[in-house]
């Protein structure tokens, strides 16, 4: 299940209390299409967040329109999926339920309850149905979200830099981790994320954006074929054309030499 | 023990010339302490010991002081029993006595148990001793002042000669707690609930809770027993009172404090806005509704016997009061120890379902 979302015209201005307005989004022109996994990438305060949070209907702009397969987004919805990036899991709820609260909100519980346990296993945590959030580790914390995003069979799932608060080694397990769902269910992904190996290593494209005012400077087609390896030369390439874009890769100084 | 291994461990490999002394000092460790059964056993001796001490006192101590000792007659399952209040004190020591054996045979298996059981050994040791001293202080010689401390065999006396009407005096006590504070509780929590969800419930009720809030509910009486129209009513209404405002008030905090993520998560998850009060803002709340609930108790208590006091027909606050007109300072004495047993049999159940109730976050309290 998948769908292609079209962003048009975009604009999205916060005002503060001191009447002080920041253009967090200006102008933005985005085709989604279906079944792509696409990152936004860029530094903080460049609207990639609130983007997102538009594309989920969470907030709405001041100008421009976004629509899920040609219907206009008005408001959150179960075919678009959202993963936080830390902290959205329920406390008081334990892993089996955290998972099938979206089967129980839309009152589908009774009829899809053997999808709870086939979920949970998907994102290996067998073992883990009656632990709490606390008990559990970070990155199963964000495997548990995915799953709960997951089973409810969004056509896109929307990630938040679901990935930033974990060490490099479960970050990398995660990433093959969503990798795999990807495949499996074919979902829409948009990945939010300033890590840009993480961009290169699981997009089809990715959307580079940069702040005041927000908008969308370049879209990177990463045609490297799959599984991609990390240390390649193609994989290096693109990681420094990248880094050059933002400026933060420089040329190193020239040995001097005294003879 | 963990703690001493680590040091022993660190003591090792620091200086090796202590080597042999370190791992003696291990191998006894092992065995020392409440993992041994001779040493258990001397602690469960050391706990019935302060109660044997105080039977041999209530027997053999000369009664020199002159007080009567009554016989009560006791019919039970057909059968009649006559009891002097040290035949009842005695039996009560012997329960004691009973009751701690058992719970020391019991928990012998168990580590930790065991452990707690050695560790409250002292305790019930001095409880023992301190049941005799009284004994000798209160009753036998009478030394301290009376009537207005008698020894333990005379406040025992008091459920000898008054169980019945103490009985029906507890009664009394409890529904009058149970009437006024589970309707404080749901009032409570369902205002707290509207305050907490909607801004201007908020923006109207919070300040007038927030200021009759701190007024002690028993200063509500006059209106209440002049305006409600039975004496019972009245006492409920106070207790209702001072439950309600307390958990309203925490209640509306704990809804508040709902972070908005979570929220959104279940909103996107497919959550209605019923859905949302019911299964996002109540389960973050109920931390600190057990909050408001615990204080609430406290206050509910003392609302209970004070109104009790004055203008009650029945309940332990009214018998405390009949008892000291006439001056029967032992039935004061006999009430306050049942007050003690009641009140935190009923804190115990609270915490018990506090407990079962905020178990996902126990890790979250143990840290």
């Amino acid at each position: 299940m998948s769908s292609s979302i079209k962003i048009s015209g975009v604009d999205r201005v916060y005002t503060d209390t001191d009447g002080v307005s920041v253009e967090a989004l200006r102008g933005i022109d985005l085709d989604i299409r279906e079944g792509e996994f696409i990152s936004l990438i860029g530094p903080s305060g460049c609207g990639k967040t609130t983007l997102l949070r538009l594309i989920a209907g969470l907030d709405k702009p001041q100008a421009g329109e976004l629509t899920i397969d040609g219907s206009k987004i008005t408001g959150v919805g179960p075919e678009r999926g959202y993963v936080f990036q830390q902290g959205s899991l329920f406390p008081w709820l334990d892993i089996e339920k955290n998972i099938s609260y979206g089967l129980r909100a839309r009152g589908v519980l009774k009829t899809k309850k053997e999808k709870v346990g086939e979920y949970i296993s998907m994102v290996g945590l067998d073992g883990f149905e009656k632990s709490y959030p606390h008990q559990i580790s970070g990155g199963m914390a964000q495997r548990v979200a995915i799953a709960r995003a997951l089973i409810n069979e969004p056509k896109a799932l929307l990630l938040d830099e679901p990935m930033g608060a974990l060490d490099s080694f479960t970050r990398s397990d995660l990433q093959d981790k969503l990798l795999e769902l990807w495949k499996k269910e074919g979902t829409t992904m948009i990945l939010v994320t300033h890590d840009i190996d993480e961009a290169i290593y699981l997009s089809d494209r990715i959307v580079i954006m940069t702040p005041r005012p927000g908008k969308i400077s370049k879209i990177i087609d990463v045609d490297l074929p799959r599984p991609r390896h990390r240390g390649g030369v193609e994989f290096l390439e693109m990681r420094r054309q990248i880094l050059e874009f933002f400026r933060l890769a420089q040329a190193l100084p020239q040995p001097e030499y005294n003879i | 023990m963990d703690t001493q291994t680590v040091i022993n461990t660190a003591v090792l490999s620091a200086s090796p010339r202590t080597e042999n002394k370190g791992q003696k000092a291990e191998q006894t460790a092992v065995k020392k302490g409440y993992r041994s059964n001779t040493y258990f056993l001397l602690k469960l001796l050391l706990t019935v010991s302060g109660f044997i001490i105080a039977i041999g006192v209530s027997l053999f101590f000369p009664q020199k002081a002159e007080i009567v000792i009554k016989d009560y007659a006791l019919s039970a399952f057909g059968l009649t029993l006559n009891l002097t209040m040290n035949d009842a004190y005695i039996f009560v020591l012997v329960m004691l006595i009973v009751i701690y054996t058992v719970t020391g045979l019991v928990s012998a298996g168990n580590k930790e148990r065991r452990k707690k059981f050695c560790k409250n050994a002292a305790f019930r040791f001095a409880l023992g001793i301190g049941l005799a001293l009284w004994d000798i202080g209160g009753t036998k010689l009478a030394f301290f002042p009376q009537p207005f401390f008698p020894g333990p065999a005379q406040v025992i006396e008091a459920y000898l000669s008054d169980g019945e009407y103490i009985i029906q005096n507890i009664i009394y006590s409890l529904r009058l707690y149970a009437a006024g504070f589970s309707c404080g509780v749901v009032l409570g929590v369902g205002t707290g609930i509207l305050i907490g969800w909607f801004p201007k419930v908020y923006y109207w009720v919070f300040p007038v809770l927030k200021i009759t809030g701190v007024v002690p509910a028993v200063a509500w009486m006059p209106f209440a027993l002049t305006l409600l129209p039975d004496t019972f009513t009245a006492a409920v209404f106070l207790i209702v009172i001072c439950a309600w405002f307390q958990i309203a008030f925490l209640t509306a905090k704990g809804i508040q404090s709902t972070p908005k993520q979570s929220y959104e998560a279940a909103r996107i998850l497919g959550s209605s806005q019923k859905d949302l009060i019911l299964h996002v803002a109540i389960p973050h709340a109920m931390p600190d509704i057990f909050t408001g609930i615990g204080s609430a108790n406290a206050m509910a208590f003392t609302t209970l016997v004070m109104s009790e006091m004055l203008g009650q027909p029945g309940g332990l606050g009214y018998y405390i009061n009949q008892s000291k007109v006439w001056s029967a300072y032992y039935k004061v004495l006999a009430a306050i120890v049942i007050m003690a047993v009641l009140f935190s049999f009923i804190n115990y159940i609270i915490g018990r379902i506090q407990k079962h109730t905020l178990r996902w976050q126990e890790g979250v309290l143990k840290k």
